[in-house]
């Protein structure tokens, strides 16, 4: 008995239990909010792999569109000045996707169910995914934009303008980025999450004003591609960028990216509150 | 204990008729629970039994569609920001942040408890050094092993000294080293005081463990008691004594009556469910004989033999399994029930680890029982 008794370590006393009351309002939010955003915006510098494949696409993009398509598209203007913002708004909307996928990742690790656990308010864990996701996105954004100067792309708007379009971009990135929330908490892995996260964005960008005049579209698709939301969100930045009138398109862009922001949040919060590792 | 404990007589964790329904299949059905302060509670099941869906509901994740849940007298659906403040929750998973490096993990964790930032830190490098992790306190949590991982995961949840410790499964996947280091920590923390709540599928975890183990199968509770109480009805160590055909069977019970702990029973060899004899010859007869604890039996049981002048072939000790409990209460096995239920991702790597971990008991048997014998 005695050859085979252990020596025991000490035992670990933590203390007496912490009580305290959770925090509440509104200022907790913001704060749990910020502290959530650090845990992914640290991780950004230590996976420079992820930003190099987040800027290789879009690269790909302008060389591919404005090389291939540029003596065979029917444009108003010049393709390059035409092509470039549609581009711009789809690869800034195609990172909202990143969104879906780190919310399916800590979900499938049971890192939301320790969130949950947690005495903080549950929105604060999705404000401070989509709040961060927007760092990824204006890194690739200030890639892509060198390269189109690059190939002779120039703002011919004002300055005000240029920035305007480029926050409606955002504007629309950020509201995507809760309908990819909501598609991360509901599908459940990460696979499933990058494949439903980005089906749906193709045809939405695609069969848009971005990459082609829309009258030249085939009768049965010209209806959805001149409401397409993307649509106008394209045509509103074109506009800006390259300075003649947007009307109102920047106002109608707006609106759904303040809409869809709205809708999906509310969507996305309440399904956060019952969303458990499987 | 504490000066909590003190001025706070009520349970830390209690739950009348829990029941929760996901479509069809009832997780849990009437699920009474206590964990008093400084103690440890087993939860024990097969996979799909509810033991997750019943931390689930403690720990505010689900609500139940009937039934009442309390920590620390705070009931968990109506109040449930009061109760998370109060709880640590070490999932099935380790929860924790790969890109981060431990330090920050807890750090985080600690400040979305609210700590202010000096003593999230301070906390964090308390907990790194009581758990063994200085070393890798600032690499990235990616290069952990499972063992570590999980490690680090228990010190999230106790970074802001909750009341209650919440532990899912904390050895599910790891490989019997980890396991055992795993064990050592929450041993070490139970002697500390602190008030858990853990869930098994292993029998011998629960029984190192846990002060009082509740043994769940289909979301109802099927037994509960203390380990040596639930061993004593459910069957427990058993001691095979193999005799020739012709023996005086009579002779070898009377001889042994004083070590049993229920009725011994003869059979003849293969009739015995599992038995480990080594015996083949036809005809042979067994006679089994339950025992509250088989260590160092075998000697005793030969000397009694002998001195009782009765010959005999083999003589081999077996301890009960979980399969052998829950065959004793449900009458059916327990590999049954994860096969039926639940269909999660998780019950591959569930079952390839129940197997590693029977491997693996063996070995550890002896020193298990020596540190009960200690306690």
């Amino acid at each position: 008995m005695t050859a085979v008794t252990e020596t025991r370590a000490d035992p670990i006393d933590l203390g007496p239990a912490r009580i305290e009351e959770p925090p509440t309002g509104f200022i907790w939010v913001i704060k749990d909010s910020w502290t959530e955003a650090t845990r992914h915006l640290r991780a950004v510098p230590r996976n420079p792999e992820l930003l190099v494949f987040a800027t290789i696409q879009p690269i790909m993009f302008i060389v591919l569109f404005v090389y291939v398509f540029r003596g065979s598209v029917q444009v108003p203007i010049d393709y390059v000045q035409y092509v470039i913002p549609g581009i711009f708004a789809q690869t800034v909307l195609f990172n909202s996707a990143f969104t879906g996928v780190g919310v399916a990742d800590d979900l499938s690790k049971g890192i939301i169910d320790r969130l949950r656990s947690l005495p903080m308010y549950p929105s604060a864990v999705l404000i401070g995914r989509t709040v961060s996701d927007i760092v990824r996105n204006v890194v690739t954004f200030a890639v892509m934009l060198a390269v189109a100067f690059a190939i002779g792309f120039r703002f011919q708007g004002t300055v005000m303008g240029a920035v305007a379009a480029t926050g409606l971009m955002f504007l629309f990135s950020y509201a995507f980025s809760w309908i990819q929330a909501l598609i991360g908490l509901s599908v459940g892995s990460v696979e499933a999450a990058n494949s439903a996260g980005f089906i749906w964005m193709f045809p939405l960008t695609f069969v848009s004003s971005a990459f082609v005049d829309v009258s030249h579209m085939v009768s049965w698709l010209r209806p959805f591609a001149r409401n397409n939301p993307f649509t106008i969100l394209t045509n509103a930045c074109r506009a800006l960028y390259n300075g003649y009138p947007a009307g109102s398109d920047a106002w109608v862009a707006l609106a759904w990216a303040l809409g869809i922001t709205v809708v999906f949040a509310l969507l996305t919060t309440r399904k956060f509150a019952q969303s458990t590792s499987s | 204990m504490t000066t909590s404990t003190a001025t706070d007589a009520r349970p830390a964790v209690l739950a009348e008729g829990l029941y929760k329904a996901f479509g069809e299949t009832k997780a849990l059905d009437g699920v009474d629970l206590r964990v008093d302060r400084a103690k440890v509670v087993g939860l024990l099941g097969p996979n799909g039994a509810g033991k997750t869906t019943a931390v689930k509901v403690l720990t505010t994740l689900i609500r139940p569609d009937r039934g009442r849940a309390f920590i620390d007298g705070i009931d968990v659906v109506a109040e449930p920001m009061r109760a998370k403040a109060r709880i640590g929750l070490t999932g099935q998973y380790a929860a924790v942040d790969e890109r981060l490096t431990g330090f920050e993990n807890l750090e985080h964790v600690g400040r979305l408890f609210h700590m202010p930032r000096s003593e999230a830190r301070e906390r964090g490098r308390e907990l790194l050094e009581r758990f063994d992790l200085v070393e890798s306190a600032d690499r990235v949590v990616k290069g952990y092993s499972g063992g570590m991982r999980r490690r680090l995961d228990i010190a999230m949840s106790l970074i802001a000294r909750p009341s209650v410790l919440f532990l899912d499964e904390p050895t599910t996947g790891l490989d019997p080293r980890s396991r055992q280091s795993v064990w050592e920590l929450i041993e070490e923390l139970v002697r500390g005081g602190t008030t858990t709540l853990l869930t098994t599928q292993y029998l011998d975890e629960a029984d190192r463990l846990a002060d009082e183990i509740v043994v769940i199968d289909h979301g109802r509770v099927i037994a509960r008691g203390t380990s040596d109480e639930l061993k004593t009805t459910l069957g427990g160590d058993v001691l095979e004594v193999t005799v020739a055909p012709d023996a005086d069977v009579e002779r070898v019970v009377a001889a042994l009556a004083g070590l049993a702990c229920g009725e011994i029973t003869v059979g003849a060899v293969g009739a015995v469910g599992g038995t480990g004899s080594t015996a083949d010859v036809h005809g042979d007869k067994v006679v089994v004989v339950p025992v509250l604890k088989v260590e160092h039996m075998v000697p005793v049981v030969v000397r009694a033999l002998d001195a009782a002048g009765v010959a005999f072939s083999d003589v081999a000790g077996r301890q009960s399994t979980l399969d052998d409990v829950f065959f004793a209460i449900t009458g059916h096995a327990a590999e049954d029930a994860s096969d039926t239920a639940e269909t999660s991702p998780k019950g591959k790597s569930g079952k390839a680890a129940a197997k590693a971990a029977k491997q693996g008991k063996q070995g550890k048997q002896t020193e298990q029982m020596t540190k009960e014998a200690g306690r």
